[in-house]
């Protein structure tokens, strides 16, 4: 947009000494550094570098789909981990355009806000002697009034202007406008660097977390990092600092169309924050709960089955498992486990041949097929298989909690005992076992997933990103622009007035300018009030329409 | 909408017409024309009828060619109005139909940004009918895009998922379908310029040959930069801004490297980067015009490939979920 360079080209290196080289070499790197061709190519390997992260999947978005991934691509994907093709946007080549491109940024922008602050508090330069040849030039322009008139004129149209009296008698009015253009360009750029800094610290100072919460008060928990099922902390995270609440979920409710796509969700939940008492709160899709340096987000829903087991002493025991969803209908999948069952009473000892375990599905509306067919509980059944042996949780190895251990299942220390096809149990009803124990299907619960998350900055960097688009529309729509007016020293011919010189210079391609300028130079000719001969200004461009008479000025 | 895009079917076989006729157009040259020359632009070549001419245009010359594809660039226009009007139409009984804002899926984003691109179309050619020859290209790009849209992306009438229900979404999706739709527009006279310019510099080649007819190669270049510095702050504010705060609100993080904010990203760097080629005096205004393309490329792909592709937060075409 600029016709004219801001910057003056730098002068050209002294002659290279010895002892300079490094220096002279160090400046050269700089200055290529901070010039606009390199910010041009930096940006461009910014674009190409971002692709890869939309083709691989990417572990920070879904890690489940990185592991599927390596079961697809066997040879591929450990290349791919080894450049960082699964966290395109941590890694190290990613990160070194970015700061490449802020330190450019950054090169670029200090001289320029320096440049404009000194313009900002400097008077507008005095005109360049030869205001003919400017883009735009008037001469021989007959003015009545006083130079401090033209300067009030100026004014008035919110140019800034500077008067100056010449020791010849000549005088000259010099004004600028459009200052706001590089304000706004350079608030853009600060901006920019602002957001940039406050993700950073974003990500070093927040937290998240992942955690399924099934509806009921025995269900509740407080936020603490064991708690969760899933979690990241920042770098400058301490696992002390987690802010202290507790929640349970009283109430979610779930509608639907007829197809089964939901159609609104609905949250109840109790919080008590930093051990104050319980208040109830409601929070929805789109709209999460927003806590004292937390936000619970609902991220997802499901069923959670109940169940009751008797062993065969008599004693029983309730559990109540989520069932995750593997379809849109909710048909869900789950495990319930009792390892500590079957216990001799008079022993107390615990036979780990005698562990059970309870795999299958839930759907909540049974239709004829092995998947449900609606999303909420009109029919419901639950579908399971049943598994005596050691369910392998003692060993420590850290397994699912919604699937049995195929490995016990396969050393057969698991066996099924149930047969191949899974038992169906409708609620309220119970199954006996081939040794006499019962299981049996009490109910179901509702379950919310939620997404726990503080992001310490991210209010400023919203901040950041409105202040930045309004420097950028300021930029992109401001113009700058100076015009000049000189009068030389007054002659015994014109002493009805003066004789003006007026010249203009548009700092960026400006199309309208031309109309400006004629404006300008027939607002001061309409100064003259003895009516003289007053010429037509040239350029009758409508404004707004450029070259419509095919001289496109510039 | 198939009404709508034989619609501008029509419109663009009415701007084809006025082409092949109106070889030695007086549109292509009234734009690099004062005015007062207009009168005697209907000579093939001869510039030297003097304006004063009390000899009305038509007798001095043959008027025959012109005249027709004068008749058919008008009723180009017109056919392109009634597009516009239909595609209107498809729009609002859409969105009647669906009882909510016609935005909730891929194929109903791609009708609205067309529809803008299309109306400010139209508005820059009432405003400069010098520019019409640019029609053809602009109704051609139409002619795809619907096209493409009805025929890859069509997805039945039906409600929004719950997490498309908030108003950030309505602003998020506002904003981005009318910069894109400027954006895409804005691509016509970037090519238009570049054809043009290739044409100026001698080359007769074929794309370059369409040249002749087409407006004067500073006021495309100008036009696009001004539908990009348009665009790109609402582009901003769509992608960067809305989109990352109903993101917080819906998913927890504002920005997720989902496949579709990737390419978002992708296309913001790749029009700052025009943004900033066109403001650097040693960058040659072609190759910027070239960047501005491949910005148009990236939107492309936004559009349709990242949906075909990929699968992400974004997919909102899929039932089911949150
Ligand atoms: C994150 C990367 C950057 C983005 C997104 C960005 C974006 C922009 C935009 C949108 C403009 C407005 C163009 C106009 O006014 O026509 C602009 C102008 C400008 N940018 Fe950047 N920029 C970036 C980095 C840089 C860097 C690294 C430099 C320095 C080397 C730089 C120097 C400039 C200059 C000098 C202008 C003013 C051009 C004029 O006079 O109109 N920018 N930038």
């Amino acid at each position: 947009m600029t016709v004219v360079e801001e910057r003056p080209a730098p002068p050209a290196a002294p002659p290279p000494r010895p002892v300079n080289r490094l220096w002279a070499l160090l400046r050269n790197s700089w200055r290529q550094l901070t010039s606009m061709r390199t910010a041009l190519v930096l940006l461009f390997l910014l674009a190409v570098a971002a692709v890869p992260g939309s083709i691989f999947p990417q572990r920070a978005v879904d890690s489940q789909r990185v592991t599927e991934y390596y079961a697809a691509h066997p040879k591929l994907a450990p290349f791919l981990e080894r450049v960082g093709g699964f966290e395109v946007y941590g890694s190290p080549w990613f990160a070194s355009i970015y700061l490449l491109l802020f330190t450019s940024l950054i090169g670029c922008v200090v001289p320029r806000l320096l440049d404009q602050v000194r313009a900002l508090r400097q008077a507008v330069p005095d005109a360049p002697r030869r205001l003919e040849r400017l883009p735009q030039h008037r001469s021989d322009i007959r003015y009545a009034g006083q130079a401090a008139d033209l300067a009030r004129m100026l004014r008035k149209r919110r140019f800034r202007s500077k008067v100056r009296e010449h020791e010849d008698g000549s005088w000259t009015v010099s004004a600028e406008k459009g200052y706001l253009k590089e304000t706004g360009n350079l608030l853009f750029h600060l901006a920019l660097l602002a957001v940039l800094i406050g993700v950073g610290f974003g990500h070093w100072y927040g937290w998240h977390g992942n955690r399924i919460l099934v509806q009921g008060a025995d269900q509740g928990f407080c936020n603490a990092l064991a708690q969760y099922d899933d979690s990241t902390l920042g770098p400058r995270v301490d696992p002390a600092d987690l802010p202290n609440f507790c929640l349970q979920l009283d109430k979610f409710t779930a509608s639907y169309q007829d197809t089964g796509q939901p159609k609104g969700f609905d949250a109840t939940v109790g919080v008590s924050e930093n051990g104050g008492p319980i208040k109830t709160r409601r929070f929805t899709v789109n709209d999460p709960l927003r806590l004292h340096h937390a936000n619970v987000h609902l991220i997802g829903h499901g069923y959670a089955v109940t169940v009751r087991y008797t062993d065969r002493y008599g004693e029983s025991q309730t559990k109540t498992v989520p069932f995750l969803p593997v379809d849109g209908m909710f048909t869900s999948e789950g495990v319930a486990q009792f390892p500590d069952v079957n216990i001799e009473p008079k022993t107390n000892k615990r036979d780990a041949t005698l562990q059970m375990g309870f795999e299958g599905r839930y759907l909540p509306t049974v239709g004829t097929g092995a998947a449900s067919t609606f999303p909420a509980e009109n029919a419901p059944a639950l579908f399971l298989t049943a598994y005596r042996g050691d369910l392998g949780l003692d060993v420590g190895t850290p397994g699912s909690v919604y699937a049995l251990d195929q490995g016990q299942i396969a050393t057969g220390d698991l066996k099924n005992v149930s047969g191949a096809r899974p038992h169906e149990l409708k609620i309220g009803e119970s199954w006996t076992l081939d040794d006499g124990t019962k299981l049996e299907f009490v109910g179901t619960r509702p379950y919310a997933t939620l997404a726990i998350r503080y992001d310490p900055t991210q209010f400023l960097i919203l901040i950041g990103a409105v202040v930045g688009l309004v420097g950028l529309m300021l930029s992109l729509s401001g113009r700058r622009r100076r015009v000049w007016f000189r009068a030389l020293p007054a002659t015994s011919e014109n002493s009805s007035g003066t004789l003006l010189v007026a010249g203009g210079l548009p700092r960026t391609d400006y199309p309208g300018f031309a109309d400006e300028f004629a404006g300008l130079v027939k607002a001061a000719e309409e100064g003259i009030r003895d009516g003289g001969a007053v010429q037509s200004t040239d350029g009758r461009d409508r404004p707004g329409l450029p070259g419509r008479d095919g001289s496109l000025r510039r | 909408m198939a009404v709508t895009v034989l619609a501008y079917l029509a419109a663009m076989v009415l701007y084809a017409g006025e082409y092949a006729f109106g070889n030695k157009s007086r549109i292509g040259r009234a734009a690099v024309r004062p005015a007062r020359q207009l009168v005697g632009a209907g000579a093939p070549i001869d510039l030297d009828i003097p304006a004063s001419s009390d000899i009305p245009a038509e007798t001095s010359v043959e008027p025959a060619p012109d005249r027709r594809a004068e008749w058919v660039g008008r009723a180009a226009v017109a056919a392109n109005l009634i597009a516009l009007l239909l595609h209107l139409g498809t729009l609002v009984t859409r969105g009647i139909a669906a009882d909510r804002m016609p935005w909730g899926n891929m194929y109903e984003y791609i009708l609205s940004a067309g529809f803008v691109g299309s109306a400010v179309w139209v508005g820059v050619l009432l405003r400069r009918p010098a520019l019409r020859h640019v029609g053809l290209f602009v109704s051609l790009a139409l002619v795809l895009l619907l096209g493409a849209d009805g025929m890859i992306a069509y997805t039945p009438v039906g409600p929004l998922v719950p997490a498309l229900q908030s108003y950030w979404f309505i602003i998020h999706v506002a904003t981005i379908i009318l910069s894109s739709g400027i954006l895409l527009i804005g691509a016509v006279p970037a090519t238009m310029f570049l054809i043009r310019d290739g044409y100026d510099k001698g080359k007769r080649r074929f794309p370059y040959s369409l040249g002749r007819n087409v407006p004067d190669a500073t006021l495309l270049e100008r036009l696009t930069f001004r539908l990009h510095a348009f665009a790109f702050p609402l582009f901003t504010f769509g992608a960067l801004i809305a989109g990352p705060i109903w993101a917080e609100a819906s998913w927890g993080r504002y920005w997720n490297w989902d496949p579709k904010e990737v390419w978002a990203f992708i296309s913001w760097v790749v029009y700052a980067g025009y943004l900033h080629a066109r403001a650097t005096p040693s960058v040659k205004r072609t190759v910027a015009t070239w960047i501005a393309l491949l910005g148009f490329a990236t939107m492309l792909m936004n559009l349709f490939g990242v949906n075909l592709f990929f699968s992400g937060l974004h997919s909102y075409a899929n039932a089911g979920g949150m």
